[in-house]
């Protein structure tokens, strides 16, 4: 039964190594046997997904606004531009002006550079705290500070795209766009926001955001594989990409008032904090499953399975026991996301429901064929350290 | 009969726990005492060496065990601190909370002194690909953690028992009054009976003073440290730098009473609008502040007539403070000549993400105490700014109702208004 106050998906924005936009997505992800997109030598052990050639300027009118920004705001900013244009809302001031907006954020990219001088002087130093003084007071360019801050990506978007309802910024990885889509939902059904734009952006092709996960050794290295076979390989199993993900969210009756294609409805988004390390995490997982009110039969799942040997594999072997789950690693293709990694998963599972077809396995090894139109599609963000999310997807 | 919905039909939002950490010190009493009598928590900068600084004071938050030990340390102490009074308040358990956690704190980063120690460990290879390599070979996750942004909150999690995934957010300057604003939506959607609101911010590091200083956001006034600052005076020339946390319980008013708790003051309304002018500065019109302002009285069901005193956010920056007396003067119209309106921030500088939640709970005790703290070091009042600042002593009043504005960076504009009663 449709409800005036179901949340439904009008508008997607995509940005990966695969390209822009849901249907060059679809297009891609739908040939059975693709072949990803990697970089293995610039940052050799580690291979990543890049980011494709972007024109900045389709998105980002401003010349002025682009040199304010570092990669990882432009792309948060072009891929809600893309969202934005998808749900014709662009352009349009009065919507954007009452729209609401939830980014989940990591932090901008530092000059690696000036990083890279600071530590080669501190080999030589031993009055460090003098020397960092020094050298940041005359080499730190005064508005880089801007386009490190976690909530200027948002910021940038109010500016851009003139999205003024309201403006908050989540962090904290994978769990930010969990919790960045599942506060989108609820403020769109209990009818506080009629229109919400939701998502985030992960730059990876920078030193710090690899140091972010390498610190405890998350990373995979040597030859790459699939994301679910890493178990044993060299290092932590992640591969990561660049890219990003921004959903429009909108009430049913106000996207059908404005005569609006809807993707699909977003059903109930659950969320959910294991103790790890005093074991919770399959418990969570089950507990998550059991209350994103699975429907009866085969269902397709896109899991945001980061590659991270402890809960890929925790991950895996909740949804096998399923029995009915067919899952698709989208990390394979994409490379993990962090931030981005949630609202992605649900785009790519509301665009099997609008296109009323499954995904060709990523990983013909490990994952199962699904005949048949997908109904419902769930969406799955297992953290690579903490916190864990999941959606159902329905068709409108 | 107690009327437990408001003027929408939403849950009415209590608080029953305040906690607080300045650089006046640690707890209600203390900062309370320091706040009512005009005392200054801005200091010379001791933490780091100041050479080659512009400015050289903050309110820094020295005597915390974590003081030394790096912006994630702190933070998570500031905020435990602050939540561990409020929640002991509040008389809930302190280690079964039993609600979600809404967390604002500063964006995180690789301290410096890690990276030094990591780089200086080994010696093949040099700057990222040296940092990468020592990285892998770490044993222990205490570094990692103070680099994932959602960490603090989910010690905090552990510590206190609160249920379900945390939010850690940022709205930068407003990040603390966003923290409350989910926490009193959350309960108004029914999701919870109950919250923890916490604002934290000990990143007062020497690149963040060195990033604001480069954006000429900070006094430089720092001959005289506790004079530094001096919101709505002629000769203000920036923020200061500060440290803090503010912590509150929230709870639908129902829940609170009926499990006979005390009820501290009630979170009326909160309004927000982002503006899409710039970076760093608003809108000249000041309208996304005006805005935000008339959001949080339309949502508390006040009027304009019916807002008592301001908490302003009245950061000391030429720009934040003409702004806000525009936006103020436009929404209040003639009565803002005579309305009281007053900073804390001319005593404990700005505390960045926990700015928010720092003055929220000022505001409840200026309500519970019928005292208004000063605006002091107003000395030299700004002709362009009129406003009843409570010049440099406190003054007894009854204050109904508070407004507490909060903008920042980004153009987040985020304003709540508080009420002594229920109704």
């Amino acid at each position: 039964m449709s409800s005036p106050r179901d949340v439904v998906i009008t508008g997607i924005g995509l940005v990966s190594s695969l390209g822009e936009g849901p249907d060059a997505h679809w297009q891609k992800l739908a040939q059975p046997g693709l072949q990803p997109v990697l970089e293995a030598a610039r940052f050799a052990p580690y291979t990543v997904h890049p980011l494709p050639e972007i024109d900045w300027n389709l998105q980002i009118a401003k010349r002025g606004d682009q040199r304010q920004m570092e990669t990882w705001q432009r792309l948060g900013t072009y891929a809600a531009g893309l969202a934005l244009d998808d749900a014709g809302i662009k352009g349009n001031d009065e919507l954007c002006a009452t729209m609401d907006m939830v980014v989940a954020a990591g932090g901008g990219e530092r000059d690696e550079a000036v990083d890279a001088a600071i530590l080669a002087a501190s080999e030589s130093r031993n009055d460090r705290d003098v020397l960092l003084n020094e050298k940041l007071t005359t080499e730190l360019r005064p508005t880089l500070f801007l386009a490190q801050l976690s909530n200027l990506l948002a910021g940038n978007i109010s500016i851009v795209h003139k999205v003024t309802g309201s403006s908050r910024t989540f962090m904290g990885e994978e769990g930010a766009g969990v919790s960045a889509v599942e506060t989108a939902a609820a403020r769109i059904r209990s009818g506080q926001s009629t229109h919400v734009l939701v998502g985030g952006a992960f730059q990876t092709e920078h030193s710090d955001m690899l140091l972010g996960y390498e610190l405890a050794g998350y990373l995979h290295r040597g030859p790459w594989k699939p994301v679910w076979q890493r178990q044993g390989a060299e290092g932590g199993g992640v591969v990561s990409g660049s890219g990003g993900a921004f959903l429009v969210l909108e009430q049913r009756e106000h996207a059908e008032s404005r005569g609006r294609k809807i993707y699909a409805e977003l059903g109930p988004v659950v969320s959910g904090r294991a103790r790890r390390s005093r074991g919770e995490l399959d418990a969570e997982i089950a507990g998550l499953l059991s209350r994103a009110a699975l429907p009866n039969g085969k269902l397709l799942a896109l899991s945001g399975a980061s590659g991270a040997h402890a809960a890929t594999s925790a991950e895996k072997t909740a949804l096998d026991a399923v029995g009915t789950i067919a899952a698709r690693g989208f990390s394979t293709l994409t490379g993990h996301m962090k931030e981005a990694q949630f609202p992605f998963a649900v785009a790519l599972a509301a665009l099997a429901v609008d296109r009323k077809a499954a995904y060709p396995v990523f990983d013909a090894a490990a994952e199962k064929p699904f005949e048949g139109i997908p109904a419902s599609v769930l969406a799955t963000a297992i953290g690579y350290h903490q916190f864990e999310g999941m959606a159902l997807v329905k068709s409108a | 009969m107690t009327n437990f919905r408001d003027h929408m039909g939403r849950p009415i939002v209590a608080v029953t726990g305040i906690g607080v950490v300045t650089s006046l010190g640690v707890g209600k009493a203390d900062n309370w005492a320091a706040l009512t009598s005009g005392k200054s928590g801005i200091h010379p900068i001791t933490r780091f060496p100041v050479d080659h600084l512009n400015t050289r004071i903050s309110g820094m938050v020295d005597f915390l065990d974590s003081s030394a030990k790096g912006a994630s340390p702190l933070t998570y102490e500031l905020a435990e601190t602050a939540a561990h009074e409020a929640v002991a308040e509040s008389g809930l358990d302190s280690s079964d909370f039993g609600g979600p956690l809404f967390l604002a704190s500063p964006p995180v980063e690789l301290d410096w002194h890690e990276r030094f120690s990591l780089y200086n460990s080994d010696k093949q290879d040099a700057g990222a690909e040296r940092l990468l390599r020592v990285a892998r070979g770490l044993k222990e996750l205490d570094i990692f953690e103070t680099t994932q942004f959602g960490s603090i909150a989910d010690r905090l999690a552990d510590r206190f028992g609160t249920r379900g995934l945390p939010i850690t957010l940022s709205t930068a300057c407003a990040s603390g009054a966003t923290a409350i604003q989910l926490g009193v939506e959350a309960i108004r959607r029914g999701e919870c009976d109950r919250a923890l609101s916490i604002g934290a911010d000990g990143s007062a590091t020497a690149e963040a003073l060195i990033r604001f200083s480069l954006l000429s956001a900070l006094s430089t006034h720092n001959d005289i440290p506790e004079k530094a600052s001096k919101p709505f005076s002629k000769d203000r020339d920036g923020f200061v730098l500060a440290e803090g946390s503010g912590a509150l319980v929230l709870e639908s008013l129902e829940a609170a009473l009926a499990r006979g708790a005390t009820v501290l003051g009630i979170l009326r309304g909160c309004g927000e609008k982002a503006d899409d002018f710039h970076r760093t500065r608003s809108k000249p019109d000041g309208s996304p502040a005006i805005a935000a302002v008339r959001a949080a009285l339309a949502d508390a069901g006040l009027g304009k007539d019916e807002i008592d005193y301001v908490n302003a956010h009245g950061t000391s920056t030429p720009e934040n403070d003409k702004m806000e007396h525009l936006s103020l003067s436009t929404v209040f119209g003639e009565r803002i000549g005579s309305m009281p309106v007053s900073s804390n921030k001319s005593m404990i500088g700005h505390t960045l993400s926990a700015a928010g939640a720092v003055e929220a709970a000022f505001s409840l005790m200026t309500m519970r105490e019928s005292v208004i703290p000063p605006t002091i070091n107003y000395d030299n009042p700004d002709p362009a700014i009129v406003l009843d600042v409570v010049p440099n002593k406190k003054r007894n009043a009854e204050v109904r109702s508070v407004l507490s504005n909060s903008f920042g960076f980004g153009g987040q504009n985020t304003c709540l208004v508080m009420a002594r009663e229920p109704v």
